[in-house]
């Protein structure tokens, strides 16, 4: 957080999307969320993108559920803004159609022909165009652009050439489904081999293959969400896609002295030693209850011994490891906890 | 304890022979692969015969059975023992004879390619698959899983070879996708939409045609303008090869979800007691509600007990600072166990207070505790046990 805001040396210099995904039940909103705070921290400004519909965004920042519109979400450290938008894939698609090819009436023609909810619903594939167009165009929006006049966005900036924002990160889709998700638009490239849509999509794989562009996968330490995490680099490394870092969430650290964790990893804590240790602190207990504590201390040395070995496997990706603590009962004000160990750890 | 109204007695649910269908639902990450595959082996190892269903791309189930592939059908798990009813308490522990697990993991291009091939003939066929609109349609795009998913257990269920099928369901954007995917189908087969686009292929004259052109000609030529010529083309030639088999899908997956409401499919949610994981499981018993589907209960999976709740963690710390400030022998081994066991207590006690909100929330479905095990499972042992804790009533909370 001492580093200065204008010449900061972080890991990502020059990345203007920051991709976050991770599977389900590791955090990934949250630590998506905590890193728009770490970006935008020393008058920054970061756009805080939501594409699954679940507004829980809008719940970790305690604010009423987002509508599709950039809203002001949070303040960061020495005067940043995050932003933060819930994407609504049929309203996505008719600003596009406006925005690109200025379909106003046509526009509302397909919806009444049930085009909209055919390309958004039915049609699989089209949603993920539209979501990762989505953050295409608020990461290249300029104060200039059109879009920045109808998309009620903040354009305070007087620099024309200056980007609305500094930097955009998406909540985009889990692990499994992300090298898909981002790849959309080759598929799509690759269906529609002319035409605006053509256009379009090349634009978008453009910038996600571009050193504008990483993704970063969260994970526990816990054995599938680590397999899982891997897998997924794998994905993406295999279609080209831009790794980013790996976010390690709620890590635990140790509680025993290191020579007891050993012993306690294996099953081998002295009931007798803990009994007596514990009534000389006042707490007498008998050799069934002294027992059950030192179950408890296995479990946590053998918790803690399955993550040093995980974190050993995430080292093979040859990503940066960013670890963030397990805060316990969470609240908004855990997010700055954690978008502070994210500057301090070079992650922004 | 077993007669508690609040307690979802999962023996009886998967042995019971008017149980058909059970379907996992619940938000990633909080082990539905893993109990859905238990389910299996307890329903298997009380002598029916079941397959489990995952539609995961990720190989969990197959990680969590031994098994090094999993394809499109059914493959049979070795290993699956006869059981009497061990540890289930109520029930009589009569020994019964060991029945089959199977195990598959969809393959959604495949199912998709069964369907065009059932329906179609050999000659249409051939040109629906060969199209390219249809190909990335029915391989790359998300969303498809979900179709496939339901028609493949339609089948299975129309199949009538299994005693039980449990379907672990696709981790989707929400749990919309999954319950709504046969309801949008037909929407989209019955839209306006699709008549649209067979409107240039088919002969012309029709009345509604002929209202719409206006509409229809604008509609056609921002298509146009958008996706070019080409695509347009493919799409149309893909709707039309489809048209004849429209019909026919329309009905399946209007089938496929009554199948979903009959008494004997039983929903059964999955949850961790974690704010986003509850969250998610409150939302899927109340659509679950709505649509009239039937919900069997609630499993609250890796749930943290201690078991010397007497000893507090305020307690515990206040202790470990004192035998730290001034360590005798056997302090620091003391301190740090009662660190660890104040860490248990603050766990358990976010935990509770989130699953009493959520009991009260929900105070007429029926819940199931499973205790947070150390390591992973991923074997047939491993399951077991997961089985075993998770029919046993003592496990559930008062």
């Amino acid at each position: 957080m001492s580093r200065d805001g204008a010449a900061r040396d972080s890991d990502w210099e020059g990345v203007r999307l920051h991709v976050v995904t991770g599977k389900g039940g590791t955090g990934k909103t949250t630590v998506a969320a905590a890193l728009a705070l770490a970006l935008a921290t020393g008058g920054r400004r970061t756009l805080l993108v939501e594409c699954e519909g679940r507004q829980g965004l809008a719940r970790l920042f305690d604010a009423p559920p987002l509508p599709y519109a950039e809203r002001r979400v949070a303040v960061a450290p020495d005067g940043g803004v995050v932003y933060g938008l819930a994407i609504d894939p049929d309203e996505a698609l008719l600003e596009y159609l406006d925005l690109y090819y200025h379909l106003g009436r046509a526009g509302r023609a397909l919806r009444r022909f049930g085009a909209i909810d055919f390309a958004t619903t039915i049609a699989p594939g089209v949603r993920d165009v539209l979501l990762t167009g989505k953050a295409y165009e608020a990461t290249r929006r300029k104060v200039s652009s059109r879009a920045t006049r109808t998309a009620a966005a903040p354009a305070s900036r007087t620099d024309p050439d200056a980007y609305v924002y500094d930097a955009v990160v998406m909540d985009a889709p889990p692990t499994g489904r992300i090298a898909r998700f981002l790849n959309v638009n080759s598929e799509v490239a690759g269906l529609a081999r002319v035409g605006p849509v053509n256009k379009q999509a090349e634009s978008i794989m453009k910038l996600i293959r571009s050193p504008q562009t990483v993704v970063h996968v969260v994970t526990l330490l816990e054995e599938m969400p680590v397999q899982e995490t891997l897998d997924g680099i794998d994905d993406l490394r295999a279609l080209d896609l831009p790794v980013g870092g790996i976010v390690v969430n709620r890590g635990h650290a140790p509680l025993l002295a290191a020579s007891d964790l050993r012993v306690a990893a294996a099953g081998k804590l002295d009931v007798a030693a803990v009994r007596s240790g514990l009534a000389a602190g006042g707490i007498a207990v008998d050799d069934v209850t002294a027992a059950a504590l030192c179950l408890e201390a296995t479990d946590h040395a053998q918790q803690v011994a399955t993550e040093r070995r995980l974190r050993q496997r995430l080292k093979a990706a040859e990503r940066p490891i960013y670890q963030l603590p397990d805060l316990g009962e969470f609240d908004t004000g855990g997010l700055y906890v954690m978008a502070a160990e994210f500057a301090r750890q070079g992650a922004a | 304890m077993a007669t508690d109204p609040r307690y979802l007695d999962v023996e009886t649910l998967v042995t019971d022979p008017s149980t058909r269908i059970i379907v996992c639902c619940g938000s990633g990450g909080v082990g539905k692969t893993t109990l859905a595959a238990a389910l299996g082996l307890r329903a298997a190892e009380s002598g029916r015969r079941v397959v489990t269903l995952t539609i995961d791309p990720a190989k969990r189930l197959a990680q969590s059975l031994g098994l090094n592939e999993l394809d499109n059908t059914p493959r049979q798990v070795a290993g699956i023992r006869a059981s009497g009813g061990k540890g289930s308490g109520s029930t009589g522990p009569k020994k019964r004879p060991a029945g089959e697990l199977h195990a598959m993991m969809l393959d959604m291009k495949r199912t998709f390619d069964e369907i065009v091939e059932a329906h179609a003939s050999p000659a249409k066929a051939a040109q629906i698959l060969a199209n390219p609109f249809y190909q990335s349609l029915s391989s790359s795009f998300a969303g498809t899983q979900e179709y496939m998913a339901m028609e493949k257990l339609g089948q299975l269920r129309r199949s009538d070879r299994w005693d039980l099928i449990v379907v672990d369901t696709p981790p989707s954007r929400s749990a919309l996708d999954f319950l709504d995917a046969p309801k949008r189908l037909g929407r989209f087969l019955d839209g306006r939409f699709i008549r649209m686009l067979l409107v240039p292929t088919k002969a012309g004259g029709r009345g509604y045609v002929k209202l719409m052109q206006a509409g229809v000609g604008m509609v056609t030529g921002a298509m146009t303008k958008l996706l070019g010529t080409q695509l347009l083309t493919e799409v149309q030639t893909f709707v039309t090869a489809m048209d004849t088999m429209f019909g026919g899908l329309r009905d399946r997956a209007d089938a496929t979800a009554k199948l979903l409401r009959e008494p004997g499919t039983a929903f059964v949610v999955v949850a961790a007691p974690e704010p986003d994981a509850l969250r998610e499981a409150s939302y899927f018993v109340e659509r679950l509600g709505e649509e009239n589907m039937p919900l069997a209960g609630v499993v609250m999976n890796r749930v943290h007990r201690s078991a010397v709740p007497e000893l507090s963690a305020g307690r515990s710390i206040a202790v470990a600072e004192s035998l730290e400030a001034e360590p005798g022998a056997d302090g620091v081994l003391a301190s740090g166990v009662l660190r660890t066991h104040a860490h248990r207590m603050a766990q358990q006690g976010a935990e509770e207070k989130l699953l009493a909100a959520f009991a009260i929330t929900h105070s007429k479905v029926r819940t199931a505790t499973v205790p947070a095990f150390a390591g992973d499972v991923h074997d047939l042992a491993g399951l077991r046990a997961l089985a075993t804790a998770l029919c046993k009533p003592a496990a559930h909370m008062q």
